[in-house]
Parts: C-alpha cells; sequence; structure tokens
C-alpha cells in the first residue's frame, strides 16, 4: 500500500509526458528542481507564504512546497520553463522584462505563473483584481506597482492577438 | 522533512484501512498547506500521509434546496466559493472561503483541512459553526457526524478519535428570511491571518429576530459561540440598542490572548465592532430573503 523512499512518478510537465524517480519524502518542489532540474521554481519560504514556488497543476495555481511530489502521478505540471514559446518569450515575460517588473528575479517565476493563471481566468482583470490575485506573491525589491502594470501590458497584448 | 511514506486511497474503507495500519503516525492529506508544513518544520510526527484526494465522495460538492450544502472533506476553496449556490445561499461560507491564503493555496486547500487543523484563527470555521454545519466522519468504528461546533477542543487539537477523518460538511438549507455574514480584521487588504473573525446567521419576523447563531474567533483557545448575543437578539426588534448588546456580550465572552497579531484589548474591542457588522450584515440579507 504505502510508497516509501524511492518511487517513480509519471506526470506531463510543461507538455511532455515525463517518467521520474523522486523519494516519497519530496515535495514538488523539491522533485521538479532537483530531479527534473526545473531551477526556475524558487524555494522561498518553503511554508506557503511567498508564493516564490507557484506552479500550475491541473490547470490551477498552487504552492509547490505544500504539495508532495507523490501527489502529482498523473497530472499536468506547469512552471516557468514552459512558458515562452520556441520563437519568443511569453508576453508576460516580455512585459516584465520591458516593464522593469524586476530586480532579484527570485520571485519571478512565481509571479508569471500566478498571472499566467489570472489570465486565463481573466482576460480583463482590472488592477484591484490583479492585486487581490498576486497578493500571495511576496516581491522584497520591486514593489508591486510595476509588475501590475506589467501584467496588464500583457493582458491588453494577449486580448488584441485574440 | 522526516523520513515521509505517501499512500493514495480510492474509498473511504481504503482510507480507514491505510490509517488503522499506519497506526498514529498516519496523517490524512487533503489539501496539504498545513499537514505538509507541519511534517517539515517537525511540528508533528507524521511519517505516512494517506491522500484521500481520489476518493469521489471526499471531493464531491453537492447543493439542493432540500437537503442544503454536502461539501467533500478535501474539495478546494476555490471550488467552493466558486460555485454559484454557495456563493447564492451560503454568502458567509463564500466571504470566509475566498480570503484564506492566497490563490495558489486556495488551489489546494480545503474546509475539512481549515477545521481538522483547529486554529483558533482558522477563517472558515466561524462561518461553518454559524451556519450550523455537521462534520460527517469516517473511522475504525464506522460513519458518525459531529457537529462543527464541537469539534475543535484547543489550538491545533480536535475530537477526532485515533484512525477518524472527515468525510464531508454538511449545512443546512438556511429557514426563510435568513441572512448570514462573515467577516475578519487584518491589517493587510488580503493574505493574513485574522486578529479576529467573526460569522453571524440569523430569521427575522419582520423587524423581530426569531433565531440567531453569533461566533467569534481567534478570541479563544477555539472560535467559539456566543450564546450571550444571541440571548440579546432573539426575541427582540433589531435595533442600534440589541445589535449593540450582541456587540457588548461577544466582547465579554472574548477571552484572547496578546500575541503579535493584535493585544488582548484591541481582540476583544474587535470582537464587538465585527459581530455588530456581521448582525447588520446578516439582517440586510435576511429582509432581501
Amino acid at each position: 500500500m504505502a510508497t516509501s523512499g524511492r518511487l517513480v512518478i509519471t506526470a506531463t510537465i510543461n507538455g511532455d509526458e515525463r517518467t521520474f524517480l523522486a523519494d516519497s519524502r519530496d515535495s514538488l518542489l523539491e522533485a521538479l528542481r532537483e530531479r527534473l532540474n526545473l531551477k526556475g521554481v524558487k524555494e522561498g519560504c518553503n511554508n506557503g507564504n511567498c508564493g516564490a514556488c507557484a506552479v500550475i497543476l491541473d490547470g490551477h495555481l498552487v504552492n509547490s512546497c505544500c504539495v508532495m511530489a507523490a501527489e502529482i502521478e498523473g497530472s499536468r505540471v506547469e512552471t516557468v520553463e514552459g512558458l515562452a514559446g520556441p520563437e519568443a518569450l511569453h508576453p508576460l515575460q516580455q512585459c516584465f522584462l520591458e516593464g522593469a517588473a524586476l530586480q532579484c528575479g527570485i520571485c519571478t517565476p512565481g509571479f508569471l505563473m500566478s498571472a499566467k493563471a489570472l489570465l486565463a481566468e481573466n482576460p480583463a482583470p482590472t488592477d484591484e483584481e490583479v492585486r487581490f490575485w498576486l497578493a500571495g506573491n511576496l516581491c522584497r525589491c520591486t514593489g508591486y506597482d510595476k509588475i501590475i502594470e506589467a501584467v496588464q501590458a500583457a493582458a491588453e497584448q494577449m486580448r488584441a492577438r485574440k | 522533512m522526516q523520513a515521509l511514506r505517501y499512500a493514495r486511497a480510492t474509498s473511504i474503507d481504503e482510507a480507514v484501512r491505510m490509517l488503522r495500519e499506519g497506526g498514529e503516525t498516519a496523517r490524512v492529506l487533503a489539501g496539504g498547506t498545513d499537514v505538509i508544513v507541519q511534517a517539515r518544520e517537525r511540528r508533528r510526527v507524521i511519517d505516512l500521509f494517506v491522500d484521500i484526494k481520489h476518493i469521489p465522495e471526499v471531493m464531491a460538492l453537492e447543493y439542493d434546496p432540500q437537503h442544503g450544502l454536502r461539501v467533500g472533506a478535501a474539495v478546494p476553496l476555490y471550488r467552493v466559493y466558486g460555485d454559484a449556490n454557495v456563493q447564492r445561499v451560503y454568502p458567509a461560507l463564500r466571504a470566509a472561503a475566498h480570503v484564506i491564503g492566497g490563490k495558489a493555496i486556495q488551489g489546494r486547500a480545503s474546509l475539512g483541512g481549515n477545521l481538522s487543523n483547529a486554529s483558533p484563527a482558522a477563517d472558515s470555521i466561524p462561518a461553518m459553526m454559524a451556519l450550523d454545519g455537521v462534520a460527517e466522519i469516517a473511522g475504525p468504528n464506522g460513519r458518525r457526524e459531529m457537529r462543527v461546533d464541537e469539534f475543535c477542543t484547543g489550538p491545533g487539537r480536535n475530537a477526532l478519535q485515533p484512525g477518524e477523518f472527515i468525510v464531508a460538511l454538511r449545512f443546512p438549507q438556511p429557514a426563510p428570511h435568513s441572512g448570514q455574514a462573515w467577516e475578519r480584521f487584518i491589517p493587510r487588504n488580503e493574505m493574513d491571518i485574522a486578529v479576529v473573525n467573526a460569522a453571524c446567521a440569523l430569521t427575522l419576523a419582520g423587524d423581530t429576530v426569531t433565531a440567531a447563531r453569533v461566533t467569534i474567533g481567534a478570541v479563544a483557545p477555539t472560535t467559539i459561540m456566543v450564546p450571550a448575543a444571541v440571548e440579546a437578539l432573539v426575541g427582540r426588534r433589531l435595533t442600534d440598542d440589541t445589535i449593540a448588546a450582541a456587540g457588548t456580550a461577544a466582547k465579554d465572552a472574548a477571552t484572547p490572548i496578546d500575541d503579535m497579531r493584535g493585544t488582548v484589548r484591541q481582540r476583544k474591542h474587535l470582537a464587538d465592532v465585527l459581530v455588530q457588522r456581521v448582525v447588520r450584515a446578516a439582517a440586510e440579507r435576511a429582509r432581501g430573503n
């Protein structure tokens, strides 16, 4: 019944089916970084407060530090590594760059994934809705205004493309 | 992280068996947003997680006007506050679920988890108690039910027996001319733990209160009911004076502590203010129902 120690996990990671070894004590954050070498997923607080490790699991935003790796068997996981297309950055990434919505960058992958989840649900959010949605992502150097502006700029570009 | 095994249950019976075999260091894993952190920080000794999210009953949310609302213990909060019936019929529950943690927490965290974790400041518990919630419990001796207002026994402690877990939470259909409200005070706009929270459900006949439930959280070792506030309201016309009396009753019932989130004095004051607010808001909704 219970799986102990090493376990084999199969899940769809950024669109590719992957089978990998993990430890039954690994969090999803640890598995993504250490087993799959997806270092874009950042460890901040490791207790669910800061959002640096946010990824999209089966279409919903989660903190990967608060999910066990074993839980994702058969699931779809999206990380920042899957955000850019083959030719160009994702509009969110481009707008964060152009709008200087980052400094040290540790919080950025979490903000990008969180913003992606927001725009998937609400393509035309108000500033207040963006702030409420991103409240679970903490930034300790840029401050939030440029991040909100970058998300709105990306939302506008994404709406124009449709 | 401590050495930890993982097991996935696909039925209630299987989960009960896994928990029995795992003994007292086995824990149910619902959303995991509290229990994974507690395992990592070794605040609880856990060597087995029994994942209950693949049990259909535990993930179901059902409503009908005859039986009311039944929320599977591990239904994530985004599904609770996103549900049209919850929004329309149980606005106090919707309000609490909508502001527990941020979006990434709401993608996993659940009402069953919030209740089992038994934090004195848990945001959903005042709402669930005001709505007369009942927990359906499974365990080695079969199924039983427990009122939500009898579930928490102290900070981080609950009345579950070894091997038991919550399967679902049930809320009756509110009576006609009823209203409900939930509020909390935090110093930020969002993403914070309550300094005080409060909820009220009441029923009106004209301007007279015929039934009420008033709860306050983060002012005692567990969320508490305030019977004195109910006494101040029931059988009386809803006036500024009766509402103020309910607030005063809440202030008197509160036995908070000083900590980094607030002082005794501030929390007692907030209990008064928030109870007055939730009574007013609940009455406003009752008049519209």
